[in-house]
């Protein structure tokens, strides 16, 4: 006959330090500012884009009055992803490539919370490539804004999976050769429910469709052009205004529900357009699995753990 | 079968002799799509029911559909520990099931075949086994209204068993029903007619008829399930409510009951693109507050094995399930190997401390996964569970769990809390434990949970001084649980000749070889190692009454002539006592192969 030697009795939460504290009316609270978001200074160089997007989260986070103990910061790795250290909120720093599936753990177990994922076009397009088109196709409900520079930075500049034709990196002294990946193509065509485009030099623009992101019921993406000055200079001086480049939003008449037309408008040539390609409303798999859930529960009614298990066990005699 | 004497029929013209047995090992061989694991499961279940001991084995092929499948089963009246060496009976479908198996029968055992396809037969085997041919295929199709398939030729099998063992013919048709009532009722009728059929068919060629001895009716009630049911019911008892996998044999039953299952307890499990992604979301949700399982098989295991070093790095809880199979590569997924300990015990890159059991039986496994959840929330750590495709498959009978008070509710606490450092190198106990996100704390200090080395609130850090702190303290949280765990009990004397070392599902087989042995007359023992990364400390002691230790498992000796746990215990202890008994032929021990080793290592 088995047992069990280490016993479930119940443990101490946390570390030394950690008593309770009364809970705080939300009428008690006051809006948090960037200086109870922020945590370490950014380890990016100097003029990096990352910074901007940085900003805008922090501004997000102020605007939309989220409740710090509701913010979740994920990411994965690369140098877009050392965001999480940055913000000052529970944050989860994963493994290359797979920030997505951790993101959809939290996201599917607790509804209660903002999951925001943060990652550079390596981690999302590369090596965790195949997250991305399922975890756009199964509309689990997160925010992931990727940082694209279209270079590894991190390692010091190897061609990235979004390196135009003809980059030439320490991996590709002679220039790329391989096609590189549309992140917006692979977005719509993944089932992705939420699609933009933006850049880090127009800051009102991130911070509106991130607000436009965040409320969205379902997988949001935001593809945000983030120069690395260090190891890919003037990437997207196309897109700046201030660079003698040209800022393109989309065009009004575009129709965000309109798949055909998003794979159009996602077609077009450097720098392209900016705004929400795509838009469209499906049940999300946290939907979908909490009906399971409570159709199942209906069937269980008030039965305790135990007693539907033991349900389970008398159809073993 | 043990004896045979008592004939309790008087010898009259055509009347076969009854012969009251204690026990006894049926082999069934036949086609994957044949049914044969039906028949296994309805025996196995008609054991448990009448208090006796069963214990079960099978083969499937990998292959979708055709391809030689077997399940033998052993019902006995007193301590069943394995499915059997050699098999009292074989009922043998086809040709070459006969020819196959036939070296699986006792000398002087009873082969059962199904005279429609098995047809050449060598003098020689005919006088070694006693030889009873029935029309299996033909009378089938007859007993169904003559529709020209022979579908239910296993459940007419069942019914020759049935007349030939004298079982209680009310409880077959009860489970019978069970099994059959809920379709459309020509299905039930139709196996209805196939067993009596079989029941009825008079066994011509018999010589003798078998009674079990009755079982004695010692635990209360048994329930009778397979070692994958029992370890998912046992992760459900433990409070896990979210798991998330990939499809591999034999892993997917404990995926397909946790998906199916889940929802009536509030829970989810998700069937990922792929392995990464599956333990990924399981950390995810581990860290989102509630220890989650992941699990896998063979090469499932090797793809895991990035995310489980950051769960021990990030330390975080969670269970990994491992029903091993032949390796390396692909290797042989519907065979037993024991070869993953090296992998469950030291995968990944770096020194990540992790924590490893296997369970020994089908009981066991739903033990094993609630302590398993256990000392994941407990250490703050990933825990493995490797237990293999024999224990997953065989189903074996087992006195009811009480789940009343077993059944934990571990949902996480999201109230308030004043202040929080995660990796707090100064806690009295030295544990980590994490708060789960949705926590407000009151200094407005959060924290991150991290696979970078970090300070105590989790940010990263290059200070030699911490990542030597933080390596102690992933390490040592570990030789504290190894305080906890019970020192293993010695099987049979604490000193004498041979001390058998086992781990996993190989308990059963070497514990008969020990009872053997002992039965000889020679000084052997046994020792079942349940912990085994970190090991429990003491078990020196336990080697010292020893003159040979020899580690029974199921993997390759290695360059050096040791398994892979043989080799852990060598570096742990020093002890050249500690040698090794290793196969890989991907079956399970039989208790000759081990009698057989051990005795010729010590001559």
């Amino acid at each position: 006959m088995s047992s069990i030697a280490i016993s479930g009795t119940s443990l101490p939460r946390t570390g030394l330090n950690a008593t309770p504290i009364p809970p705080l009316a939300d009428s008690d609270r006051k809006p948090l500012m960037k200086k109870d978001v922020s945590a370490d200074h950014p380890t990016w160089c100097p003029g990096c884009g990352d910074f901007s997007v940085l900003a805008l989260y922090f501004k997000l986070i102020e605007k939309r009055r989220i409740w710090h103990e509701k913010i979740m910061t994920v990411a994965g790795i690369g140098c877009s992803s050392r965001f999480p250290y940055f913000v000052q909120g529970h944050g989860a720093h994963f493994i290359h490539g797979r920030a997505l599936p951790f993101a959809s753990g939290v996201s599917i177990s607790r509804p209660d919370l903002h999951v925001f994922v943060f990652g550079g076009d390596g981690d999302a397009f590369s090596i965790g490539g195949n997250h991305f088109s399922h975890t756009a196709r199964r509309n689990i409900k997160m925010t992931y804004v990727v940082m694209d520079n279209m270079v590894y930075g991190l390692t010091k500049k190897q061609t990235s999976p979004t390196s135009p034709i003809g980059f030439k990196s320490k991996t590709d002294v002679w220039g790329n050769f391989d096609r590189p990946i549309n992140p917006m193509k692979q977005a719509i065509s993944s089932g992705a429910t939420f699609v933009a485009r933006t850049t880090h030099t127009n800051p009102n623009h991130v911070l509106a469709m991130m607000e436009a992101a965040m409320d969205h019921n379902g997988f949001s993406f935001i593809e945000c052009l983030s120069e690395c000055v260090e190891f890919y200079e003037g990437a997207f001086d196309n897109s700046n205004p201030r660079k003698g480049g040209k800022f393109v939003e989309v065009p009004k008449e575009h129709d965000i529900t309109d798949e055909y037309a998003a794979y159009r408008l996602a077609d077009e040539s450097a720098p392209g357009n900016f705004g929400i390609f795509y838009k469209v409303d499906r049940p999300t798999k946290n939907e979908n699995e909490t009906k399971v859930i409570s159709d199942h529960r209906a069937k269980v009614g008030n039965l305790a753990d135990w007693q539907i298990l033991q349900k389970s066990f008398d159809r073993m005699k | 079968m043990s004896n045979a004497p008592v004939a309790s029929t008087p010898p009259g013209d055509q009347q076969p002799k009854v012969s009251q047995v204690s026990e006894a090992v049926i082999r069934i061989a036949g086609n994957s799509q044949d049914g044969i694991q039906a028949i296994g499961g309805f025996l196995a279940r008609l054991a448990g029911r009448s208090e006796q001991e069963v214990m079960t084995f099978m083969t499937i092929p990998s292959t979708i559909s055709g391809g030689p499948s077997i399940f033998q089963v052993r019902i006995g009246s007193g301590e069943v520990l394995t499915a059997g060496d050699e098999a009292d009976i074989l009922l043998a479908f086809y040709q070459h099931s006969y020819e196959s198996h036939l070296n699986s029968l006792k000398k002087g055992g009873i082969v059962l075949y199904d005279a429609d396809h098995v047809k050449d037969f060598t003098p020689e085997n005919e006088t070694t086994y006693r030889h009873i041919g029935v029309n299996i295929s033909s009378l089938t199709v007859e007993a169904i209204g003559g529709t020209g398939r022979d579908k239910g030729k296993n459940v007419f099998a069942l019914g020759l068993i049935a007349r030939m063992f004298d079982l209680n013919i009310q409880k077959l048709h009860r489970l019978l029903e069970e099994r059959f009532g809920t379709k459309d009722p020509t299905v039930l009728q139709n196996a209805m007619n196939c067993f009596n059929a079989g029941y009825n068919y008079t066994l011509a060629t018999a010589e003798e008829l078998f009674r079990f001895t009755p079982g004695e009716n010692k635990h209360g009630h048994q329930v009778v399930t397979s070692g994958n049911e029992a370890l998912a019911y046992g992760l459900i008892a433990a409070g896990v409510r979210f798991g998330a996998g990939y499809p591999i044999t034999p892993w997917s039953d404990i995926m397909e009951l946790l998906r199916r299952e889940l929802p009536k307890y509030g829970g989810s499990f998700i069937q990922c693109e792929d392995e990464i992604a599956s333990i990924s979301m399981a950390i995810g949700a581990s860290y989102a507050g509630r220890v989650a399982v992941t699990g896998s098989s063979g090469p499932g295991i090797s793809l895991k094995t990035e995310a489980l070093g950051w769960a021990s790095m990030a330390e975080v809880p969670l269970v990994i399930v491992d029903v091993q199979r032949g390796g390396p590569s692909t290797g042989m997924p519907t065979n037993i190997e024991q070869s993953d300990l090296n992998i469950a015990c030291f995968g990944g890159h770096g020194d990540s401390p992790r924590v490893v059991l296997a369970p020994s039986s089908v009981e066991d496994c739903f033990y094993t996964a609630i302590e398993a959840v256990n000392i994941a929330r407990k250490y703050s750590t990933p825990v493995i569970i490797l237990t293999d495709q024999g224990i997953a498959t065989r189903i074996e009978a087992f006195v009811e769990p009480n789940l009343q008070t077993l059944c934990q509710d571990i949902s996480p606490d999201l109230s308030p809390i004043a202040e929080h450092k995660p990796y707090d190198l100064s806690a009295p106990d030295g544990i980590t434990r994490h708060v789960a996100p949705g926590t407000r704390i009151g200094t407005g200090k959060y924290p991150v949970v991290t696979g970078l080395e970090h300070d105590e609130m989790g940010h990263p850090t290059g200070s030699p001084k911490l990542h030597v702190a933080m390596t102690a303290k992933r390490r040592n949280k570990l030789r504290k649980l190894a305080e906890e765990l019970p020192v293993p009990k010695v099987f049979g004397s604490p000193e004498g000749q041979v001390l058998l070392v086992s781990w996993g599902s190989s308990q059963g087989p070497i514990q008969e070889a020990i009872k053997q042995a002992r039965a000889a007359g020679e000084a052997y023992s046994g020792l079942h190692i349940k912990y085994l990364n970190p090991l429990p400390n003491g078990l020196e002691n336990v080697f010292s009454g020893f003159r040979h230790i020899f580690v029974v498992e199921l993997n390759d000796e290695g360059f050096y002539g040791y398994g892979q746990f043989a080799a852990i215990l060598r570096a742990r202890y020093c002890d050249p006592r500690i040698r090794g008994i290793t196969k890989v032929d991907g079956l399970t021990w039989k208790v000759r192969e081990i009698l057989d080793a051990a005795r010729a290592m010590t001559r």
